[in-house]
């Protein structure tokens, strides 16, 4: 894959309560972002874990954000609070890794913020580009998971 | 293919007389599991039906049941085996942590990653890059990240063997570009991906030249020294524990001594499977004003930690680990000692397990590894 056609395959965790909202507002205002990312909306950012991430990584994906309410809009209170220590712990493994830092993101929009949203993507997007494709992509007839043995079929 | 697994086992000879059972730690806490059903299951139903029973994966593989089986029934090779078909028809298993450690050892598949894992030796710890001596590391510093939140602090056992090899002369190689050594792959039967590493990890080893390997998880042990050689042919290294190479060399260090009453878990894979038994109580004994104390069921007979490759922890689980941290506080020790970091991971979490405070103060005692307590007893900066 030369790094001119190359399209990153993001996956972007949002909360119910705020980043998915904000994802839906940058849609009703019809706001213009690139088409790589795809969303996977979660009740809550404290309910992603690790695994999430790397089970994403493991699958092939260029990048992952982990997204949700501003500090104290939390739905759940704390829920974001969870969410910071569980992200320290993924960047650190994600870091162990060998999997560059660029890749992973932890970002708090609120559903009023559909133009930030946007522009977030539009960034997130050409800083993964930057880096190239993952070094997991490479990995030869990779098929552990049910997901991608139904692809090949 | 159940034919080939059924005779490869030895399944056929099971007398049905229910000692597997017995002596089961999942059986004991667990209505409805039992060993001896799903080498039943295997000889008489299809084979459908044996790949969709739950109950495969829930075994510790602690080889309880097969060391105590009069028709020698190879039943943690029956399950492996199963698991593995069971993952080709596509069966997904189980998995604990959200999949992560199963994630982090795929990933390590990939041929062309640069981990960033020699963080933790510290400046005065000493390797080399032409000793003879290779030190495995393994898993610890994902462990050590990954369970932070139960303060495993997994990097003591690695840092603590280091400092203890120094001190007996040693300044072993460590791989930059070192694999998890698969072993939790290949028990839950992913033998694809433990081919991957295991042919990774092999050529790393055979680049350094190093010929005697040290490893301080039982686990890594095992998977170098047995599965390995087994998968991919005669290697030309030897590979032991560090309690085994300690025991010739302890002599040689300068021991302060503690004075601690403790105790000891034989993990599966160092007491059954490899058959280590008096070599880390030789290391725990000549510590000075170390005072060692035998729980009721040690050796052969020790009770697994209640969990293994990240697949079985439930309800269950706790409760075999309860069980036993009641039995090692039992014994008057005040520490429990470990050789495994699994086995440490698994108690900890026991111990700090949210709506158990009535009930933590019975489950309290100091958790650590025979590295470590070794290290705290050499004594030092």
């Amino acid at each position: 894959m030369t790094e001119k056609n190359f399209k990153p395959k993001i996956v972007v965790f949002a909360c119910n309560w705020c980043s998915y909202a904000g994802a839906d507002t940058a849609g009703v205002g019809r706001l213009q972002y690139p088409p790589n990312v795809r969303l996977i909306r979660v009740m809550c950012s404290g309910r992603i874990r690790p695994g999430f991430v790397l089970k994403a990584f493991e699958l092939g994906a260029d990048g992952v954000m982990w997204s949700g309410c501003h500090f104290g809009d939390c739905h759940y209170v704390f829920g974001n609070y969870r969410a910071v220590e569980q992200f320290e712990i993924t960047k650190n493994l994600v870091k162990m890794l060998g999997i560059e830092k660029e890749r992973l993101r932890l970002e708090w929009v609120s559903a009023a913020e559909g133009g930030r949203w946007a522009e977030l993507i539009k960034e997130f997007v050409e800083d993964v580009k930057k880096v190239g494709p993952s070094p997991l992509r490479k990995v030869q007839g990779f098929k552990s998971s049910k997901v991608q043995g139904k692809k090949e079929m | 293919m159940k034919e080939e697994i059924i005779r490869k086992t030895k399944a056929y000879y099971c007398l049905d007389c229910g000692k597997c059972t017995a002596v089961c730690p999942i059986s004991n806490v667990r209505n409805g599991y039992s060993p001896r059903k799903l080498v039943t299951l295997t000889v008489n139903r299809s084979d459908d039906y044996v790949l969709q029973e739950a109950g495969l994966w829930f075994c510790l593989t602690c080889r309880m049941c097969q060391d105590i089986c009069p028709s020698d029934v190879d039943y943690v090779e029956l399950t492996k085996l199963l698991r593995g078909e069971a993952k080709k028809a596509g069966e997904e298993g189980r998995c604990s942590h959200g999949g992560a450690l199963q994630s982090i050892m795929k990933i390590m598949t990939a041929p062309d990653l640069k981990q960033d894992r020699m963080g933790w030796i510290s400046s005065d710890l000493k390797t080399s890059n032409d000793s003879e001596y290779l030190y495995f590391v393994g898993c610890l510093p994902y462990f050590d990240t990954f369970f932070s939140d139960i303060k495993a602090n997994s990097l003591d056992i690695a840092r603590s063997t280091l400092k203890i090899l120094n001190l007996s002369g040693v300044e072993p190689q460590v791989i930059a570009n070192e694999r998890c050594c698969g072993h939790d792959l290949l028990w839950t039967g992913d033998f694809e991906n433990f081919k991957r590493l295991a042919q990774h990890n092999v050529n790393e080893i055979k680049k350094t030249g190093a010929k005697k390997i040290i490893t301080s998880c039982p686990e890594c042990l095992m998977t170098l020294k047995v599965d390995y050689p087994d998968l991919l042919g005669k290697v030309d290294y030897e590979v032991m524990h560090i309690s085994e190479f300690l025991s010739d060399k302890l002599s040689q260090i300068k021991i302060k001594g503690l004075e601690k009453k403790v105790t000891f878990q034989d993990p599966c894979r160092l007491g059954r499977f490899m058959n280590i038994y008096e070599a880390p109580r030789k290391v725990m004994k000549s510590i000075k004003g170390v005072e060692f104390r035998e729980m009721k069921r040690s050796g052969a007979k020790a009770i697994c930690c209640g969990t293994a490759g990240w697949i079985n922890c439930d309800a269950f689980s706790k409760k075999i680990q309860d069980e036993r941290l009641k039995e090692a506080k039992s014994t008057g020790a005040e520490i429990l000692v470990t050789a495994c970091p699994k086995c440490q991971i698994h108690f900890k979490c026991a111990q700090s397990e949210y709506g158990k405070e009535k009930s933590k103060d019975e489950l309290k005692i100091d958790i650590i590894d025979l590295t470590t307590l070794l290290a705290l007893a050499i004594g030092g900066e």
